[in-house]
């Protein structure tokens, strides 16, 4: 079946989505997808960050399809074009969703351990604007522990069912849901009961945002500050093919090994994840690479860095100075005499 | 007085039984079909009709029921949808209260034209005495013979049962319904596969609105073309309307299709006229989520023709000047009513009843209630009126299912037609922040102030 | 936090409710018991106060042979499932368009003040609780409210001070039985 994406045209198989196709061309017409997950069956359609512009139904109905479509769910046809980057309407409908993603989103990246490896940072940068219109208190729910392994910060939420699916199609026993409904709607077990079974982890690779973080690893450090290393083990529960991520000798995190769209190649157990932190469990096979520009990058060690020059270095000096000087304020009333001299910034 | 199919023997006493349905010629019609009809001789009946879905959406029900998926020999399935819940109706639950068996003798023929051997009729969990009444009518029916296995010796079998709901206006949408119906949350599927495919239990499953199927026996006994001929080309049929706000006689009604608004809303035989003589102000036809209409477009159109209580006249004008007849929930306001208040209160039912599967929805519904209620407070800036437009503009087309439209749409067309009343409750804080603003003083009298104000 | 109130409910599964229960399952395919959660869970809380505790939603789960996860979800949806204990007659006063441009928030007012609480907190003798709901459906018929499972319609402060004191006086049935009169 021949698909044409931005004017890219391919042949795919039949059963294949828009996204899909998207992804195999590649580049700038890749849709983004928060809620889409290509190993989780039934995922997506939910988040509509993926919306495009159906402009040609098909060689058999050539109509095009009123309404945008979500990409992730929407198989292609023969014939169909398709227009994602290159339509207005479709960049509107992005930035339109990225809106109502971050309205109630606490926006508290500094002290978030997704952050520099976030799907919704991403995603802001991208069709995000930094001023915002919504005035009104933000949404806040309630903490809930659900265990000593993996740390629930629902106020990040974005709600992509993403990790109810892995508890329904990795373990053996889902105790966690989404509960409520509307904009309250949560992530919960309900009753505050540990979410553990040997793959409840992979809850936290395929979160997008920093709604479930790695407790063993909270606060440890930056993710770009650490090292990833891919590595492996002989585990008898999983693959055993991991990302470490290192600082200095110490295994700070161990998470599943992430593509270009931070899906995991395999998903892996709970034992490789929280119980080897020590780096002669691990066979390391060498540095882990990321997409050009991840933030992971900027600690990257597996090129050289050149040093960097800038080139007004001197006059940011001399502007900082002159801020410094006109927003001093003294530590007591200055006598007549003292303020020129204070403004002169001779203090 | 207009023909009445649905409601013609509502005032008989005892019509609630069986005994007295039967007497009346209930059932007639499943006899007819099962004895002298096919499957597919039902469906063309109900295409000739050219009844339109009277749930809201109005899509041509022998088209929905021709969508069947009949070759994969998986059961099919007939729902009901009883679900009544958009602001403004309350005429299926009028229906299945007093003549409750109309409803299961059109299951009965349409499960029959589907070949459904398991169909359901989903009611809302508030209606639970019509509940109670509904599965006391199923047991009275299959008592007679008309429900179970080989009604009627034709060796048809339908099992049919009726499913409470527990509180969601979502439910009303066919998949979620279906989800619900499946003892899940309502959130609805993302389409396709539409239901006719995979609906229930993956099965091939067709939903209807209760004054739909309880459409199908007239048609059966009197014939699809006969059905046509009522009401106009576009809008056939008769039209069951739930009158209510400031009107004389609120309740049901059941019209002919092209009667005009303005016999509707004056005349006797309906409305009865304004309550209190005050004048008309504005109108919601067709339940809450479709288009308010001011004063001066309600009995004529933008082109100056008379306005008529069907689809296509309805809908005159699009969104710019016209609105949707939808599920019939016709609610009159007259000159007390505060726009600004009323578009606030649709929008906190949206809130409340969004499922929160999808961002805009979810997001979306809560911002548009927080923005309108510090306007109707007295809290609302200048920029708040182009931010709700904005705001609703994002909604609309982006969500999974239409519930996003249906929240955005009637903010849209109260900023549409209603301007002024926004910048007067912007910029009069004071004025508004009465609960009972506009009852001693309608915004008539207090208009002029919004020419002496600068923004 | 634990987000239940964890208040004790004792829990009767009558032979009654469990030939109900047991009804309601045999309306669904043998192998969808699931379908039978909300008719289910109708049943369950009519017979135990009108509210379902963790404990009773387990039992609900265990009977039908579903996660007790999956019961939580869908009664944390439905806004007709109480998950802590109610007032005997709750006043459920629908506020939406029709309702409310018929004066539904001053009857709301009356009640409450007239009960000397306020929305959503039950009376000290467990007797009343007033509550805002959307829209139920009876729209011609405003204000009105629901009280068990029937509409009180055309509600004026007279019809509530009667409602009142029938309540009290334990003349008000909540569940409607079909009769053909």
């Amino acid at each position: 079946m021949k698909v044409t994406i931005d004017g890219q045209s391919i042949d795919v198989e039949p059963g294949t989505t828009i996204l899909q196709a998207a992804r195999m061309i590649g580049g700038e017409s890749v849709p983004p997808a928060m809620c889409y997950y290509s190993k989780l069956k039934g995922s997506g359609g939910k988040c509509r960050c993926c919306l495009v512009e159906v402009s040609k139904g098909s060689e058999a109905d050539p109509r095009p399809m009123p309404k945008l479509m979500a990409s992730c769910v929407t198989g292609v046809m023969d014939g169909m074009e398709v227009n994602s980057i290159s339509s207005e309407r479709v960049t509107d409908a992005r930035k339109s969703v990225t809106e109502f993603l971050l309205i109630n989103h606490p926006l508290d990246c500094p002290v978030c351990d997704q952050a520099g490896e976030c799907d919704l940072q991403n995603l802001s940068f991208k069709h995000g604007k930094s001023q915002t219109r919504y005035i009104e208190e933000k949404r806040t729910f309630e903490p809930e522990d659900i265990g000593p392994n993996i740390q629930l910060h629902m106020n990040r939420c974005i709600l992509c069912y993403r990790c109810v699916m892995v508890a329904d199609q990795l373990t053996d026993g889902r105790v966690h849901g989404v509960l409520d409904r509307g904009d309250h709607s949560n992530i919960s077990t309900c009753i505050s009961k540990a979410i553990d079974n040997e793959f409840s982890g992979n809850m936290i690779d395929v979160c997008p945002v920093g709604a479930l973080t790695d407790k063993t690893f909270r606060f440890k450090s930056r993710v770009w500050f650490n090292k990833p290393y891919n590595a492996h083990r002989n585990c008898d529960k999983c693959c055993g093919k991991t990302t470490v991520w290192m600082f200095g000798n110490e295994i700070q995190r161990v998470t599943g090994r992430k593509d270009v769209y931070h899906e995991v190649e395999e998903f892996i157990c709970n034992e490789c994840r929280f119980d080897h932190k020590d780096v002669n469990d691990w066979v390391i096979e060498g540095p882990r690479k990321f997409e050009k520009d991840s933030v992971i990058n900027a600690n990257n060690y597996t090129r050289n860095i050149a040093p960097v020059v800038i080139e007004t270095e001197e006059k940011i000096l001399l502007g900082r100075e002159e801020d410094r000087k006109k927003i001093s304020m003294a530590s007591r009333p200055l006598r007549p005499e003292e303020t020129e001299i204070f403004k002169e910034g001779n203090v | 007085m207009g023909k009445q199919l649905l409601l013609d023997k509502i005032n008989v006493p005892g019509i609630r039984t069986y005994e007295v349905y039967r007497k009346e010629g209930g059932y007639a019609s499943v006899e007819k079909a099962l004895k002298t009809m096919t499957p597919d001789d039902i469906v063309n009946e109900v295409k000739t009709s050219g009844l339109k879905g009277r749930g809201g959406a109005g899509f041509p029900m022998g088209m929905k029921w021709s969508f069947i998926d009949k070759k994969s020999g998986k059961p099919r399935h007939l729902v009901c949808n009883a679900d009544e819940s958009e602001p403004g109706t309350f005429k299926d639950r009028f229906l299945m209260e007093y003549i409750p068996h109309l409803l299961i003798e059109g299951m009965i023929v349409s499960s029959f034209a589907l070949e459904a051997h398991r169909s359901y009729i989903y009611i809302r969990g508030e209606y639970m005495w019509v509940y109670k009444i509904l599965q006391n009518a199923i047991k009275e029916a299959y008592a007679a013979g008309w429900l179970g296995k080989n009604i009627l010796g034709t060796g048809y079998d339908l099992e049919l049962n009726v499913h409470v709901g527990g509180g969601a206006y979502i439910c009303g949408e066919e998949t979620a319904l279906i989800e619900s119906l499946e003892g899940k949350r309502g959130n609805p599927r993302i389409k396709p596969p539409f239901p006719a495919i995979s609906g229930l239990w993956q099965n091939p499953t067709v939903v209807n609105n209760v004054e739909s199927i309880s459409a199908v026996p007239w048609m059966i006994l009197n014939g699809g073309a006969e059905y046509a001929k009522i009401g106009t080309e576009k809008s056939t049929g008769t039209k069951l309307i739930s009158a209510s706000g400031h009107i004389k006689k609120p309740g049901v009604y059941e019209i002919e299709l092209g009667i005009s608004v303005d016999e509707f809303i004056n005349s006797d035989e309906y409305c009865g006229g304004m309550l209190n003589e005050r004048p008309l102000k504005a109108l919601v036809p067709g339940g809450s989520s479709v288009p308010i209409l001011p004063a001066h477009l309600i009995y004529k159109t933008a082109n100056g023709e008379d306005r008529m209580m069907s689809y296509e006249s309805m809908s005159d004008g699009g969104f710019a000047s016209g609105s949707m007849i939808g599920s019939g929930g016709f609610i009159v306001y007259n000159d007390t009513t505060c726009v600004v208040r009323n578009t606030w209160n649709f929008s906190r039912f949206y809130h409340h009843e969004s499922c929160g599967q999808c961002s805009p929805c979810r997001e979306g519904t809560g911002w548009l209630e927080k923005v309108l209620h510090r306007i109707e407070t007295g809290h609302g800036r200048e920029e708040d009126i182009d931010l709700l437009w904005s705001i609703q503009a994002r909604i609309e087309g982006n969500t999974i299912c239409p519930l996003g439209d249906a929240a955005a749409w009637p903010v849209a067309a109260a900023i549409r037609h209603f301007r002024d009343e926004f910048e007067y409750h912007v910029r009069f804080p004071e004025k508004i922040k009465n609960r009972d603003h506009f009852v001693e003083e309608p915004f008539e009298k207090v208009k002029h102030l919004l020419a002496k104000a600068t923004v | 936090m634990d987000r239940t109130h964890r208040i004790h409910q004792d829990i009767n599964m009558t032979p009654e409710l469990m030939a109900t229960i047991n009804e309601l399952l045999s309306h669904y395919p043998e192998d969808k018991p699931k379908s039978a959660l909300l008719p289910i869970l109708h049943e369950v809380q009519d017979a135990h106060d009108n509210w379902l505790s963790v404990e009773l939603m387990d039992k609900v789960a265990e009977i039908i042979g579903i996660r007790p996860i999956e019961v939580y979800e869908v009664v944390s949806f439905y806004t007709m499932f109480n998950q802590r204990p109610i007032g005997k007659f709750m006043f459920e006063f629908c506020q939406t368009s029709c309702c409310a441009t018929r004066g539904v928030e001053d009857l709301m007012d009356y009640t409450c003040s007239k009960l000397g609480v306020g929305i959503g907190e039950p009376t000290a003798d467990g007797l009343f609780e007033v509550r805002g709901v959307e829209c139920l459906g009876a729209c011609g018929y405003a204000p009105m409210m629901q009280l068990g499972d029937t509409f009180k319609e055309h509600l004026t402060k007279e019809k509530i001070d009667q409602l009142i004191d029938d309540c009290k006086a334990g003349k008000v049935e909540l569940h409607y039985k079909v009769n053909h009169g």
